[in-house]
């Protein structure tokens, strides 16, 4: 039975304990990678549906959609927007990363050192949005 | 070390046999292309309805209004519906392969994600481009102020 083939050794962590196979998947950081982008895919995905059901509303009429948007406004609904920017955020520098892994000649080789600068730029950017949406959420008008 | 045997084993042999062309690279080409643009749309929008001005409080009827009369949001927000809906469709769809096993199974989620689909971009189409930003017999103060002028 053939053998799989040579998989992208990482390089890193010396002699400590490795998981079997020097894979990029199994157990580390690349799987993890792997789960939080599946999750925030799909939570993205049926966040978008609605969305562009409730947007729809201004088909119907101002009064409706302004109905609808106001309940995006309470602070409960807020604290939901900056979850879901979260997902968007990683799952887009995540994605990023991906491609990186693919198509650039030394991805494999840095995946993990990738994941960390995707996570870092995520503080960055959430720092930046957090204070300015919690304050129009919770700052009144 | 374990030895993990090559995937589709079964296949292996002179030459590639498929039975359904480059379908599925193309789709993983497309995840990737699809994803450059959408980063750009998505941060877009977020920033211009979350962050610009008012953030989200500034948002309503008007607002929306506004930003439909130009033809430049008009397309940007009809990009950002096609492509975020055939990205996470191809998506969703990659997952329900990976954890129906059972064929009744994953017939039934995939019809429904289709049909999701199609109802969802013909729906968020529609409205993109027929959508009356000064509806009659609607308040004046619920409208964009270009209706009065
Ligand atoms: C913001 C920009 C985005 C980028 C850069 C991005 C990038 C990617 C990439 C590179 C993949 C991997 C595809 C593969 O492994 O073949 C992926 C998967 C996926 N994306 Fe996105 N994406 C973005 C936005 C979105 C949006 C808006 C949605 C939802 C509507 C979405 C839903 C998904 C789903 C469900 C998957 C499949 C996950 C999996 O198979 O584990 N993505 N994305």
């Amino acid at each position: 039975m053939p053998t799989a083939p040579a998989e992208p050794r990482d390089d890193a962590a010396p002699t400590a304990k490795r998981i079997p196979g020097g894979t990029l998947y199994r157990g580390r950081e690349g799987m993890w990678s792997w789960v939080a982008h599946r999750i925030t895919g799909v939570l993205i995905f049926f966040f978008l549906l609605v969305h562009v059901l409730d947007t729809s509303l201004v088909r119907v009429s101002p009064e409706a959609y302004n109905a609808v948007i106001g309940t995006y406004k309470n602070p409960v609904m807020g604290l939901g927007e900056a979850g879901l920017v979260a997902a968007i955020v990683f799952h887009a520098f995540n994605g990023i990363r991906i491609m990186l892994v693919d198509f650039w000649s030394k991805g494999a080789k840095y995946h993990r050192v990738m994941l960390w600068v995707v996570l870092g730029l995520f503080v960055v950017t959430m720092a930046g949005f957090l204070p300015r949406h919690l304050m129009h959420v919770f700052g009144g008008e | 070390m374990t030895t993990i045997p090559a995937p589709r084993t079964r296949n292996a042999g002179p030459g590639r046999r498929t039975t359904r062309g480059n379908w599925e690279l193309y789709g993983w080409v497309f995840m990737r292309a699809s994803g450059v643009v959408l980063l750009v749309l998505i941060f877009g929008h977020l920033f211009v309805n979350l962050v610009a001005g008012e953030g989200i409080s500034a948002i309503d009827f008007g607002f929306v209004a506004g930003k439909w009369a130009s033809p430049f949001w008009q397309i940007w927000d009809l990009l950002m519906l096609w492509l975020a809906m055939i990205h996470g469709t191809n998506g969703v769809r990659t997952i329900i392969n990976d954890y129906a096993e059972r064929d009744g199974t994953r017939l039934v989620l995939k019809l429904a994600l289709y049909a999701s689909f199609v109802v969802v971009v013909v729906l968020g189409t529609l409205v993109i481009f027929t959508f009356d930003p000064c509806p009659a017999n609607s308040p004046a103060d619920l409208l964009p102020s270009f209706c009065t002028a």
